[in-house]
């Protein structure tokens, strides 16, 4: 009896020594996940905070990102083992490719879509099945519309993109920037950790010092009284959409530089990670989504080693209804209006 | 006593909303009005005949479907090309996928709550059967093994389905408790994740058969026949799917009715006022959190039902059968057809399951027609195709209102 009931339980296997052998390498592998997890993130919490609409589209904005990425490396003919000088003009131009196609792919759905629907002032829910509409067509526009007319790469299965910095050794023997006994920092990671934040903090000073910005967080606060201040409304939502776009772009960048590859699907899961943590960290809160995609990455890589990499999801989840039951608003709450600081 | 304050209720409902059916009198489809003018003009008993009449003739139709054969109303059969799926076996799934539509439709119609992890419930379902009632899985044998049971012991079908509906109302309130406390736009992220946690966890356990998921799991009884081969077979098999069709048919009417009763009692308007307004419904009495969750419960259960008729008809099912993209089309289904009307609902699910399998050869086709459909069905319909009286009321209400707002600026 003992022993059946030994065989039935539930709880995966938890191995304390993966964790611990390594704590250090598997925050910086956490860190550098979560980055990209934070900049997709800032999307969700962009368009939340301003319109009170959950922008389930986003996540194909980063999908065609990444494939804006493969077309300019195509189109420049960039490729693994190129000179220092022109993988750094490449990754430029991919990051103002990724960052211009992605944003336009934000402002298309937000204009074709969603304007009408604010017109007829329809409940959330439609605005909602809109969005997940939305996303199938872009889907599908990559995985199988664009295939008929212009065949491979287009299409359902992976391609991959090739990886111009990993190749290249900036600083340090094997790619590695740091290198002691504790821990290895490896350029890539660098460049994608730093990258996203440097992007955030960047998007924090738009939004909290320029003039437009305050014209966002006007919005955000009140709608009616922003427009009786002569703040045009409509230019507000257009903008939320391209500022969360071009994040969404240098998202794709990273993610590509990481991972080597694309498909047309790529979206879906990062997509929800990213909104995950948009909530974790109190979603409409633009460092809130930092924290919380940050947070995400770390936790998730602690659970891979801690039980298996397919436990990973899960934890996410449960993770993120814990946070809600504590704290309904997450972490740092939800407040585009009202961050000032 | 009650009756009496049902009926009160609803007349008053009715009232309210007589403007903006005075404003639609007209319609825009030529010939209808005249058949309403005509319809009106007989007497109570004539129109109580022609009504029975007519539900007995579709009931009649949708039992002879399988055999249908007839040209040209044979074009509408899947199997007419040699690669086409068994006509009786599409129905079959049409009628789960419309018991799914019946039972979100709850959630999502009457309680106005996003689920987008309805598919874990299906997987619920689905699972309970497999686990249960086959005599290969290792629930079984683990039960069987502890007790010293023979081998080859399993639950009966028949015993299955309430465990099945028991395991749904659980999770149902298990997920709901938690998560309907909170605002409506972290419902759908968080049975979103419900719906993806099930998949994994099935495929991640060996107690749930990991990814190989469960085989041999029974059909419901029924007598011995002999079919075409000259065998024996028990009524319900792989081959003869008209037997399983009525089956789910039967199944499905009583659940419109339980559905239709629901929906015109106390709970049902409970639903409606927490969908319109929380706050004033809570002002009023109305206990928000308890009616959510009743939703969402028996929105479960439903769903766990059509999930065992599936994985019984199957026989064999893995983690992958519960996709999450399922749980977008059980959600455009509802939202297609008319979100609130069962019978908006019921077309949505015949719409969304019988098209694709009738044009299969555009198979690749189907995720961006059905993307394309949603967008546009939402931009320039939003209240649905078949939408209920009272919602498209609500939705002219809320155009009403915006249009207004952009006059007073």
């Amino acid at each position: 009896m003992i022993g059946a009931l030994d065989s039935l339980v539930l709880v995966p296997m938890v191995n304390w020594d993966n964790l611990f052998s390594d704590i250090p390498g598997h925050t910086v592998d956490g860190l550098t996940r979560g980055a990209i997890y934070a900049l997709v993130a800032l999307g969700y919490t962009l368009v939340y905070g301003v319109m009170r609409l959950i922008n389930f589209a986003h996540s194909e904005v980063f999908m065609v990102g990444t494939w804006a990425v493969l077309g300019i490396y195509t189109a420049i003919g960039a490729a693994e083992g190129d000179p220092l000088w022109f993988v750094i003009i490449a990754t430029l131009l991919a990051l103002i490719g990724a960052m211009l196609a992605s944003a336009g792919t934000a402002l298309v759905v937000e204009r074709v879509a969603y304007k009408p629907l604010r017109k007829k002032n329809a409940p959330p829910l439609i605005f909602l099945i809109t969005a997940i509409g939305c996303s199938l067509v872009l889907l599908e526009i990559f995985g199988q519309v664009l295939k008929v007319f212009f065949g491979e790469p287009f299409g359902r299965k992976p391609i991959s993109i090739p990886s111009l910095v990993k190749t290249r050794q900036l600083i340090g023997p094997n790619g590695a920037l740091i290198q002691t006994d504790v821990v290895t920092i490896t350029n890539m990671q660098v460049i994608v950790f730093f990258g996203a934040v440097v992007m955030m903090f960047a998007l924090d000073f738009f939004v909290n010092r320029s003039r437009l910005g305050r014209g966002v967080r006007a919005v955000a606060q009140d709608p009616e009284t922003a427009a009786l201040m002569g703040v045009n409304q409509d230019r507000i939502f257009m903008l939320v959409f391209i500022l969360g776009g071009a994040m969404a772009g240098v998202a794709a960048l990273l993610y590509t530089m990481q991972f080597d590859g694309t498909k047309f699907d790529v979206g879906f899961i990062i997509g929800v990670k990213a909104f995950t943590a948009a909530v974790l960290g109190g979603i409409g809160n633009l460092r809130g989504a930092l924290l919380g995609g940050l947070l995400l990455g770390v936790v998730e890589v602690y659970a891979s080693t801690l039980f298996d990499s397919s436990w990973a999801d899960v934890t996410a989840f449960i993770l993120l209804v814990l946070v809600l039951m504590v704290r309904p608003t997450g972490i740092l709450g939800e407040s585009l209006g009202k961050a000032r600081a | 006593m009650s009756e009496k304050i049902d009926s009160e209720t609803d007349t008053a409902g009715d009232i309210t909303i007589e403007p903006e059916r005075g404003a639609r009198k007209q319609s825009i489809i030529p010939g209808v009005d005249i058949v309403k003018g005509l319809w009106s003009r007989q007497s109570k008993a004539t129109r109580l005949v022609i009504r029975s009449v007519a539900i007995a003739a579709g009931i009649a139709l949708l039992v002879y479907l399988p055999f249908l054969n007839i040209l040209p109303f044979a074009q509408v059969r899947t199997d007419l090309s040699p690669e086409g799926s068994s006509w009786s076996a599409v129905l079959f799934q049409v009628v789960v996928y419309m018991i799914v539509a019946v039972g979100l439709n709850i959630v999502i119609g009457l309680a106005g709550l996003l689920d987008l992890g309805y598919i874990g419930f299906y997987a619920i379902g689905a699972y309970s059967v497999a686990l249960f009632g086959s005599p290969s899985s290792p629930v079984t044998e683990k039960i069987a093994n502890t007790f010293n049971l023979s081998t080859g012991w399993a639950v009966p079908f028949t015993a299955c389905i309430p465990i099945a509906i028991a395991f749904a109302l659980m999770f149902g309130v298990l997920l709901g408790a938690p998560t309907l406390r909170l605002r409506g736009d972290y419902l759908a992220i968080v049975t979103l994740g419900f719906g993806e946690i099930i998949r994994i966890v099935l495929r991640n356990l060996d107690i749930t058969g990991g990814s190989a998921g469960i085989v041999e799991i029974p059909a419901p009884p029924g007598p011995e026949i002999t079919n075409e081969y000259g065998s024996r077979v028990g009524l319900f098999n792989r081959l003869d799917h008209e037997y399983w069709y009525w089956l789910a048919l039967v199944v499905l009417f009583l659940l419109i009715l339980f559905a239709r009763r629901l929906e015109y009692s106390r709970v049902g308007r409970a639903w409606l006022a927490i969908r319109e307004d929380e706050d004033a419904a809570g002002l009023m009495g109305v206990d928000a959190l308890k009616f959510k969750l009743w939703a969402f419960a028996i929105g479960a259960a439903l769903g766990a039902m059509a999930g065992a008729l599936f994985a019984s008809h199957q026989t064999a099912i893995t983690p992958n059968d519960f996709q999450l993209n399922l749980s977008f089309l059980f959600v455009a289904m509802v939202v297609i057809g008319g979100s609130g009307n069962m019978v908006g609902a019921l077309l949505g699910a015949f719409m969304i399951t019988y098209l694709p399998e009738r044009f299969r050869d555009l198979q690749e086709w189907r995720p961006f027609a059905f993307g394309l459909a949603l967008v546009l069905v939402m931009i320039f319909r939003p209240q649905g195709m078949v939408p209920s009286r009272r919602r498209a009321a609500e939705f002219a209400d809320r155009k009403h209102e915006a249009e207004e707002a952009a006059t007073d600026v």
